[in-house]
């Protein structure tokens, strides 16, 4: 199975202070990778150095590599807005754009391709179909995107991403702040997205990781403890942490 | 023993509530005596022709305040134009742009200063830099007097208002490749709007009766506010001051309660009506 992401002695610095040591991690093509591990693991850093998105904070620092179709996306001659096209974000809280569902949707569209008006609208019902959304929004459009419900404005965040064709999805905790009817939609969304894009996802819910993903990395401390198939890692871990966390016996 | 240390707790939480109250009445009490006071002496002064007509030398009937009440309004008008774009885009400086805290603090504590500036000074530098080189008095020079106070007014609301955007909105701005100008301004600004339409209305109501500043500047004529780019321009606070303080006769002090109970009632209904249009509604993003 080819690789699509794989990180090479990825290191991570808050300052001075050192949070990711020496990550390796291999992420295969359209699967859903789950990033498991107690809270301040490093877990939700790993994904934000993917897109670069720590860059934003001027005291953030990352070292090694992290090759994106084998191409190191650290390097300085990487066009950053090109990569986080390439690669979509969700995060915890859904972040809807202070616009219509429409406008939510349209946004990248504009930013990254030349539409025509009818193009633009087939587009954004596309990116809503995809993140089964359109039944439920197709009246309401021009509505304000902040008044529909969380878990409508998550798979909103969901549509608003992959409308920009992106290649990897990261999702940081996407169901945490949702209740247990809106996360079963978004799993269920999870897994039909994988056939398009390839999916890391970072949870803090065994039973999630377990039900939806095809690898699992378990990271303590910021180190990559294991990594292999969910099944295997579930049901065989070799490393004795890696037992205990998913027994629930810490985390 | 325990019981005493509980009456002496409960007796100073007693004292100590009484002065708070008495505290907020007094403080309210000046308020309502202000305001009672001139809507008594001011209503006197009120009719149609008092708002239609415009102000005249003592003795000729008719006199009113609307040329008083237009140049106000365009000295104001003036000042916003002026102060607001550079201030709104100072304030995005400080709240998005933190590459140089060096910078941010010597901005921050300058806009400090000149907050607590005295008005007067203000007025006074505007004269020297506008009014005496120029030869003459102007509603422009009053205009840069009133926008020199009211640009750190909002420069800071602005900043606040951008503080109170969740930072998770502005990376999941970036995070679909958006560039950094373009979060700012049609993400983070979208989404402050609000708050920064209320920060510039309630610095307008607060620059509007300022007076010091005006009489270095703007001075006042019985004239319509035509000369507004080259000579004394009417308006409400110097009227007030003219006609209170420097005329010996009753019809004038009257028109002055006038003029002071109209500016009153402007100024509250542009405070309290920002604040009805612009209630802060709290949705989690």
């Amino acid at each position: 199975m080819p690789l699509k992401l794989e990180a090479r002695n990825l290191n991570f610095f808050y300052g001075s202070q050192q949070v990711l040591f020496d990550n390796c991690l291999p992420v295969e093509e359209k699967k859903i990778t789950a990033v498991i591990g107690p809270s301040g693991c490093g877990k939700s850093t790993f994904l934000r150095v993917c897109n670069r998105i720590f860059e934003l904070y001027r005291d953030q620092r990352a070292e090694g590599e992290l090759l994106l179709d084998g191409v190191n996306v650290l390097s300085s001659e990487i066009d950053v807005l090109e990569l986080r096209r390439n690669i979509g974000m969700i995060f915890q809280k859904p972040t809807p754009f202070p616009m219509s569902v429409f406008d939510n949707v349209a946004y990248p569209l504009k930013l990254h391709f030349k539409l025509s008006r009818s193009e633009t609208h087939n587009r954004v019902e596309q990116a809503l179909r995809g993140a089964s959304l359109w039944e439920e929004v197709k009246d309401k459009l021009k509505a304000s995107g902040l008044a529909l419900s969380g878990g409508q404005q998550q798979r909103l965040c969901i549509a608003r991403a992959i409308a920009a064709e992106p290649e990897v999805l990261l999702m940081d905790e996407p169901t945490s702040a949702l209740d247990p009817l809106a996360t079963g939609k978004i799993e269920e969304l999870m897994v039909e997205l994988k056939k398009r894009f390839t999916i890391m996802v970072v949870t803090h819910n065994m039973q999630q990781a377990a039900r939806i993903s095809d690898a699992t990395a378990f990271f303590y401390k910021g180190i990559i403890i294991e990594y292999g198939a969910t099944t295997r890692i579930f049901t065989n871990p070799v490393n004795r942490k890696t037992e205990e966390y998913i027994t629930g016996r810490f985390g | 023993m325990k019981k005493k240390k509980l009456f002496k707790r409960k007796l100073a939480n007693h004292i100590f509530r009484i002065f708070s109250l008495l505290a907020v009445l007094l403080a309210s009490a000046a308020m309502l005596v202000i305001v009672s006071h001139v809507i008594r002496a001011g209503c006197k002064a009120l009719s149609p022709g008092f708002f239609l007509n415009p102000s005249k030398p003592y003795g000729v009937p008719d006199s009113g305040i609307a040329n008083a009440l237009l140049g106000s309004m365009m000295i104001t008008l003036g000042a916003a134009l002026l102060a607001t774009p550079p201030a709104i885009c100072a304030g995005i400086y400080l709240a998005e742009f933190r590459d140089h805290p060096k910078v941010t603090a010597v901005l921050r504590f300058s806009a400090n200063v000149m907050m607590g500036m005295p008005s007067v000074l203000v007025g006074l530098f505007v004269y020297i830099l506008m009014v005496v080189p120029a030869g003459h008095f102007s509603g422009l020079a009053a205009s840069v007097a009133l926008a020199i106070i009211m640009f750190p007014v909002v420069m800071r609301t602005t900043e606040d208002m951008l503080g109170m955007v969740p930072y998770a909105l502005r990376e999941a701005s970036l995070a679909i490749g958006m560039t950094r100008t373009r979060t700012t301004l049609k993400i983070i600004c979208r989404s402050a709007r609000k708050g920064l339409i209320t920060g510039i209305l309630l610095a307008l109501a607060r620059v509007s009766g300022e007076t010091a500043p005006l009489l270095f500047t703007a001075l006042f004529a019985d004239s319509w506010p035509g000369d507004y780019l080259s000579g004394p321009t009417p308006n409400m606070p110097v009227l007030i001051t003219e006609y209170s303080t420097n005329s010996p006769f009753a019809a004038m002090h009257q028109a002055g309660w006038g003029a002071a109970l109209v500016i009153t009632v402007l100024v509250l209904a542009l405070n309290i009506g920002t604040r009805i249009l612009f209630r802060e509604k709290r949705h989690a993003p």
